[in-house]
């Protein structure tokens, strides 16, 4: 019985917003699984809030739903779709508590919705850590001692038995916040009262810490035969301690004796056993004592997961697809291993290299938090390399990183020593320079625990970084089997080895003769750079398949789509830098190279190639520069009469003192050459700017410092749009619902604008196009606007373009139904705008799309989580309505942060926001909420003969907000700062939300929305649709249950909501 | 400088890690990713060269544990990238010292993903391992001076001298078994005495008059390098055994019981050495990551190499019906069989591990409870 007949409509849940601990990896997952089961014939019934994936591309599914991964809207869903199964572990946790709250309230009885790839139970014997331990005792395996604790005196009771130090694990927070490793008494008290009260229901669990040991993971898959293979086994450098997360891997497993590593797989086949994970691929973690080889089991993921998608792209074995095809009844021996055709899945990879994966941090990012690596995982994004040596892997891996601040290691050794005791960001920095100064083995040993076999490598690589490089750069191919079977699939990487008898290297690349494109990725995922551009890349390489030429992808990120063998001709595992590329190019001569997908990665490659040779498809370098360059762009502006905000950029503190006074007040100053706002700041006297000059090296290296004169209440607008140099199509506009010096990534927008007025769009319009035409844009460019509400009439700003695909690139795809990149793509290959026959009703009929971002504060213990000029969400959600303020909500509550229906708002507001905020108050309490505010607030409130409470300010002591707020008698947080960027009271205000897990929103225009939202919220429940019927995709055949088609109000809806349609017409005139 | 040279002249150059000195015989390659000191211990590899195909091959050092007999068997390893680091809990010395210390020939450095290619195209052959000063032309000569693997009796070069007794390691007391050593690997004498079992262990030169002397209740065949079709002698005492003993066999003592019923064996392409071979036991339905060391196979009924289907096909012998219990699921060859009548049992694959996967090890309880009943 291979496939499984009785089921026809599968659902699969994915993993929503791209969030620390959950990142690309669940799209890279997601969509092999919908490829697989739509190969099978199974409709997939797809819901996801993140538009920037590839599975919520509308091909992948039959029915695609961009709603909130929450058990009502996903309940609606059901109602409507009626999958028979639905599919719960390809989503990360997030999928996994829903289908457990999905099994719990019953939904999944009520409509006949079978649990497949892991039940109920086994889901609650994995993710309840009670539950887990009793199960691997049950089955005889040791797990760390551990008790839990609802008081600190519990706590200190146990504290013998369990010793110190301990792990303490609050139940029920948000990625283990407020935990942590308590070494000494004092510390433990600490830990415990600070985990006690973060966690909701008061309690902790108390571990037994195994700091120190080696940390290893095992990759496993079993089938409905009850056959089990490990697919790989990682081991994490780092021991344990630091999150796999944060920790530096290598795979496969290097230092344990086979006798050993027999042990861990023995036991990782009886864990997924005993947890009872019928089908499909586990993560087991497992601790191994060094000296006595003693082991205990950490945890298991009953799902594919992080760790899964690395072991993946490391052995060639794609997880999620066959744990697929596992889920809907095939074995693993009757599914064929595709990179050898000849074998089947029911083997364990083996394999001939070494590779090693490098978590990516960003707290430069994330001002005074604490950025030491811990038990609770904070980098945001991952690079993997494959050499074959460790040496080989390990720098490459290095050089994929991408930092934009170099770590300073100029500091005497035995403070560089005292660093390495604590694990932080940059420890391999470290070790590698203490090492080059002399430390020895002994030493870092001592502080780090790492293993010596590592340690020797590195020492190896500080005495010389270049030998592992010697011999010729030889591409061979990844085949799971170590070349003891042919391997058809073409996924090379590059070894440095003898070269053959000729002299010339042996290289593995079967070329061809078909013409091929090179598409450069974007690296490790990084705030201001993840998922969108991985997006943008895939849809490259279809569309460089679909014009008859090889795709060829250079990428070096594990979680990503990109770096999946199917998407592209060929795929070259490498490092983003000009020598790693060239050196791809050298072997494929490709016609072309695509640079303007990848975000700046590529880009700042651009220049390189060209003056390599290579012929850049789109865009010129030129051009390019002219876009980045101020001077050029200012120039260009000034020659279109074009305005910009009074600017001036000097190259010292004194020049730039001296600008200020005639760009004016306030002013927005950055170094010259940052993305994603790196160190922006707003500014209102000279005092600030001196303080900022000081406090960030902005003019170092003889930077440039930009001082832009910042626009107040300003409407922040995003534009993308297709130029092929002759014709523009106005991909869609997007107004921002916070205001301009909310950076763009960070800020909600909305489409289509909901405010700005057919004059306002038609000059947007006319701007963008102008833009486009006089930089001799090829492909996709991204403009920002400010609009400027003056006296008489509102006034346009141009505050940048950037002439290469952007962030909102997938979600514009999505609300409009134009696959933006795609179409980017084609012009790039030489088609033009008009011969693309664009659809002239793209614009979902009626309906408003919101983008909202997700921030990841909560994983940043001291961070303020106020939003700035600054980038810092990780991810992003998309709300679907009729109205904006339902679309609103929607995007809210898929953001992890639903509005409440009800309960008490604390709104404290600037002095020149007293009136406005005066006004949301009062609406608020229309809406039936309890006000309380500050003084000063609640005197502005009172006036408009609004009931409020007054709550003392935390310098006027306790009781006082912070006090309620972390109380639980606050549901909303109504906060905008002064202006003056004095923000230390405020700060306390949101650190407490945050912890809380309260919406706690910042500006203004950011509460009308809520407000707005929660009005419509009350109406009743959102409808959900799903994108097939957003735009009209006819519906695969056969779908049992197919949904209403839309009211006919909604047709007219789509007559009067010409807009979108008009902009294409004209634009393509 | 180093170099690898093969039978067909294909060189690959590295530097000498091990001892001094050349070594010639048949170039193999194992998959394995840990397991190095298991595998050149292990007698099945005598006069063969290991080629790993793991670059890092020494990370944990050696230790007496791992010894899978008293020696090291291979001729010489060659590697990609060989570490001498004895830092590891339990090591007692470094690979490459230990090699030098027993003089055996090492390289590293060698593009051993390129070897190993060059090999699955063109089939294991003869070759050495030279250092720089020996011209080609010598290498050469002393490649072609070797004799190929087939019809080649190597037995005898790592039989024990004379018959040896082994207390059971297990409290209760079991079945004492007959062993024929061909070259058994320590893990298989350790897992059956684990179990109970007494160990006679008879060197392969023995009679079948000799092995009953012994009484036993069952006979144990085993591992070993070389060409079953050169073991006649040998497959001539076991046909006089099978049918009044239960019997086990293993690897080469799978191969020898095959042909002692009247079976064929053949000589595989490149044969399989690794530890992640999938094999299907055709009973049960049931997959194992399998251990592997085997340059030879037996023939299926009607003398096909390999068998489509997963059934569990019987075919006529001159002891009755074999059944075919086992099959490799990566090139359908023969992985096992059985002979009820004779209370027959064999396998081609290592369920002792050592180094590999414990997948198999059941059948060692199955053996000792077939003597029972
Ligand atoms: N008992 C322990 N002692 C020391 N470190 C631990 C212990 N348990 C977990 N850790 C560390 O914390 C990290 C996260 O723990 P884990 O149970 O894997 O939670 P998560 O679900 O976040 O992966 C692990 O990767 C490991 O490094
Ligand atoms: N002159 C300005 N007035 C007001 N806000 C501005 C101005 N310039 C930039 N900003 C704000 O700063 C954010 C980041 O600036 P931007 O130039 O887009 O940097 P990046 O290249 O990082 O996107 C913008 O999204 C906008 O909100
Ligand atoms: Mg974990
Ligand atoms: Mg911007």
């Amino acid at each position: 019985m291979p496939r499984r007949e009785d089921i026809h409509r599968i659902m699969i849940l994915g993993s929503g917003p791209i969030v620390i601990g959950q990142a690309a990896e669940f799209d890279y997952s997601g969509a092999q699984a919908c490829k697989v089961l739509a190969e099978e014939g199974y409709e997939v019934i797809l819901v996801n809030s993140n538009p920037a994936t590839i599975m919520t591309d509308p091909e992948f599914a039959t029915a695609t739903y961009i709603e909130p991964l929450l058990p009502g809207p996903v309940a609606q869903i059901i109602a409507r779709e009626r999958p028979d199964a639905l599919l719960p572990t390809l989503g990360g946790q997030t999928a996994l508590n829903l289908a457990k709250a999905l099994h719990e309230d019953g939904t999944l009885e009520r409509y006949g919705v079978e649990l497949i790839g892991a039940d109920y139970e086994a889901i609650r014997r994995a993710e309840d850590r009670d539950l887990f331990r009793e199960t691997m005792v049950a089955a005889g395996l040791r797990v760390p001692k551990s008790a839990i604790a609802t008081s600190v005196e519990q706590a200190l009771a146990v504290s013998d038995q369990i010793g110190l130090p301990a792990i303490v694990r609050p139940a029920f927070t948000l990625g283990g916040q407020g935990g942590g490793i308590a070494r000494t008494r004092e510390e433990y008290g600490r830990i415990v009262a600070g985990g006690i009260a973060a966690s909701p229901i008061g309690q902790v669990l108390i571990e037994e810490s195994v700091l120190g040991w080696g940390e290893f993971e095992l990759e496993v898959m079993r089938d409905r035969n009850d056959n089990v293979v490990i697919v790989c086994s990682i081991e994490n450098v780092d021991p344990m301690g630091v999150h796999t997360g944060d920790s530096v891997t290598v795979a496969p497993q290097q230092t344990l004796p086979d006798s050993v590593y027999q042990l861990l797989r023995d036991q990782a086949i009886a864990v997924i056993r005993a947890v009872g994970v019928e089908t499909g691929g586990a993560n087991v973690q497992f601790a191994v004592e060094p000296r006595s080889g003693e082991i205990v089991v950490i945890e298991m993921n009953p799902r594919v997961s992080r760790s899964s998608a690395l072991a993946s792209k490391a052995t060639g074995f794609p997880i999620a697809k066959i744990a697929a095809r596992l889920a809907v009844g095939y074995a693993l021996e009757e599914i064929s291993n595709d990179i050898t055709r000849a074998t089947p899945a029911s083997f364990e990879p083996t394999i001939d290299y070494v590779v090693v994966k490098w978590p990516r941090f960003a707290f430069e990012k994330f001002e005074g938090v604490d950025a030491g690596l811990t038990t609770h995982m904070k980098s945001v994004g991952e690079a993997m390399a494959i050499g074959r040596t460790f040496a080989q892997a390990f720098l490459k891996a290095m050089r994929s990183r991408e930092l934009d601040v170099t770590p300073a290691l100029d500091i005497p050794l035995e403070e560089l020593l005292g660093r390495l005791a604590q694990p932080g960001a940059s420890r391999y920095d470290e070790l590698l320079e203490a090492l080059r100064r002399g430390a020895t083995i002994e030493q870092l040993h001592e502080r780090t625990s790492i293993d010596p076999w590592f340690l020797h490598e590195l020492a190896a690589i500080a005495a010389d970084p270049q030998a592992p490089f010697a011999g010729v750069r030889s591409f061979k191919s990844v085949d799971t089997c170590a070349a003891e079977f042919a391997a058809t699939t073409p996924y090379h990487y590059s070894a440095w080895e003898r070269p053959g008898p000729d002299g010339a290297a042996r290289h593995e690349v079967i070329r061809g003769d078909r013409p091929c494109v090179v598409i450069l990725g974007s690296g490790p995922n990084r705030i201001g750079q993840g998922i969108e551009f991985d997006y943008c890349c895939v849809h490259a390489a279809m569309t460089v398949r679909a014009s008859g030429r090889d795709a060829v992808m250079i990428n070096c990120n594990p979680e990503t789509v990109s770096t999946d063998y199917d998407t592209s001709d060929r795929l070259y595992f490498e490092p983003l830098t000009l020598e790693d590329v060239l050196a791809v190019i050298e072997l494929e001569r490709p016609e072309g190279v695509i640079v303007q997908f990848g975000g700046q990665t590529p880009l700042r490659l651009a220049a390189g190639l060209v003056s390599a040779g290579v012929r850049l498809l789109g865009t010129s370098v030129d051009a390019i520069d002219a876009a980045e360059d101020r001077g050029r762009f200012g120039e260009l502006l000034r020659r279109l009469g074009y305005q910009a905000p009074p600017y001036a950029t000097a190259g010292t503190v004194e020049e730039a003192l001296a600008a200020a006074g005639q760009v004016g007040f306030p002013l927005l100053v950055r170094p010259s050459y940052v993305l994603g706002g790196r160190a922006m700041e707003i500014v209102y006297s000279l005092e600030d700017l001196a303080g900022y000059l000081g406090r960030s090296n902005a003019h170092a290296q003889g930077r440039e410092i930009y001082l832009d004169h910042f626009l107040e209440n300003a409407i922040e607008v995003d534009v993308d749009a297709l130029c092929d140099g002759t014709d523009v199509v106005i991909g869609g506009i997007m107004q921002h619902v916070e205001e301009a010096g909310i950076h763009s990534g960070d800020s909600a927008c909305v489409l289509p604008p909901h405010s700005l007025g057919d004059e306002m769009l038609e000059r947007i319009r006319e701007q963008t196009r102008g833009i486009a035409l006089e930089l001799g844009v090829v492909g996709l460019i991204n403009v920002q606007f400010a609009v400027v509400q003056a006296r008489a009439a509102a006034e346009l700003f141009v505050i940048e373009a950037n002439p290469r695909a952007s962030r909102t690139v997938p979600f514009v795809s999505k609300a409009v139904g134009l696959p933006l990149a795609k179409l980017a793509c084609r012009l790039m290959l030489g088609e033009s705008l008009a011969s693309l026959e664009l659809p002239s009703d793209p614009m979902s009929g009626g309906y408003v799309a919101v983008k909202e971002a997700v921030l990841p504060f909560n994983r940043f213990f001291g961070a303020d989580s106020l939003l700035g000029p600054e980038m810092r969400s990780t991810g992003e959600v998309m709300g679907v309505a009729r109205d904006f303020p339902t679309a609103f909500a929607k995007a809210q509550a898929a953001a992890g942060s639903a509005l409440p229906q009800s309960g008490t708002v604390f709104v404290t507001v600037t002095d020149a926001d007293k009136a406005a905020g005066a006004g949301l108050a009062a609406q608020l309490h229309d809406l039936g909420f309890r006000i309380v505010a500050t003084s000063g607030t609640a005197a502005a409130i009172e006036r408009m003969g609004v009931p409020v409470t007054t709550l003392r300010k935390v310098a006027e002591g306790s009781p006082h907000v912070v006090d309620a707020i972390a109380g639980g008698h606050v549901d909303l947080v109504i906060n905008t700062p002064t202006g003056s960027g004095a923000r230390s009271d405020g700060w306390e205000i949101r650190r407490a939300a945050v912890t809380r897990g309260i919406p706690c929103i910042t500006t203004l225009s950011g509460g009308q929305a809520a407000a707005r939202a929660i009005r419509a919220a009350r109406e009743g429940q959102a409808a959900v649709i799903s994108l097939q019927e957003l735009h009209g995709g006819a519906r695969p055949a056969g779908g049992r249950n197919a949904a209403p088609a839309l009211p006919e109000s909604a047709a007219a809806e789509t007559e009067a909501k010409v807009v979108s349609a008009l902009e294409l017409k004209r634009g393509a005139a | 400088m180093s170099y690898v040279l093969l039978e067909d002249g294909a060189r690959f150059d590295g530097e000498a890690v091990g001892a001094p000195g050349q070594a010639t015989g048949e170039v193999v390659f194992n998959t394995a990713m840990s397991g190095y000191q298991e595998s050149v211990t292990d007698p099945s590899y005598a006069r063969q060269l290991i080629t790993f195909t793991y670059p890092h091959i020494g990370n944990y050092g050696v230790s007496a544990a791992a010894m899978e007999s008293d020696r090291i068997h291979a001729r010489a390893a060659i590697m990609r990238d060989a570490r001498n680091h004895a830092g590891h809990a339990g090591s007692q010395a470094g690979w490459l010292d230990w090699l030098r210390e027993n003089e055996v020939p090492a390289i590293s450095g060698v593009d051993t993903r390129a070897l190993v290619r060059h090999i699955r195209e063109a089939g294991s052959m003869r070759g050495g391992v030279f250092p720089a000063d020996v011209g080609e032309r010598d290498a050469a000569a002393a490649i072609v001076a070797e004799e190929s693997m087939v019809g080649l009796d190597l037995a005898r070069e790592v039989t024990a001298a004379a018959v040896v007794e082994l207390a059971t390691t297990a409290r209760a007391q079991g079945p004492t078994i007959a062993l024929i050593d061909t070259g058994v690997k320590s893990s298989i004498t350790a897992s059956l005495r684990a179990r109970g079992a007494r160990l006679q262990i008879h060197p392969c030169t023995t009679s079948a008059e000799a092995v009953m002397a012994g009484a036993p209740d069952a006979l144990m065949l085993v591992n070993g390098p070389g060409d079953p079709a050169a073991l006649g002698y040998l497959v001539a005492e076991v046909r006089k055994l099978v049918g009044s003993l239960p019997v086990f066999g293993i690897c080469l003592g799978h191969q020898l019981l095959c042909r002692a019923v009247g079976l064929e064996t053949y000589k595989l392409r490149f044969g399989h050495r690794g530890a992640n071979h999938p094999v299907k036991d055709l009973r049960t339905g049931r997959i194992e990551i399998t251990s592997q060391n085997h340059g030879f196979a037996v023939l299926g009924p009607g003398g096909e190499r390999t068998i489509e289907g997963d059934r569990p096909v019987r075919w006529e012998t001159d002891f009755g019906a074999a059944e075919l219990t086992h099959l490799n699921l990566y090139d359908r060859t023969v992985e096992g069989l059985r002979l009820p009548d004779a209370r027959a049992s064999t396998v081609q694959y290592h369920p002792e591990a050592g180094p590999g996967p414990h997948d198999a090890l059941h059948l060692f309880d199955e053996f000792i409870a077939a003597i029972g009943g």
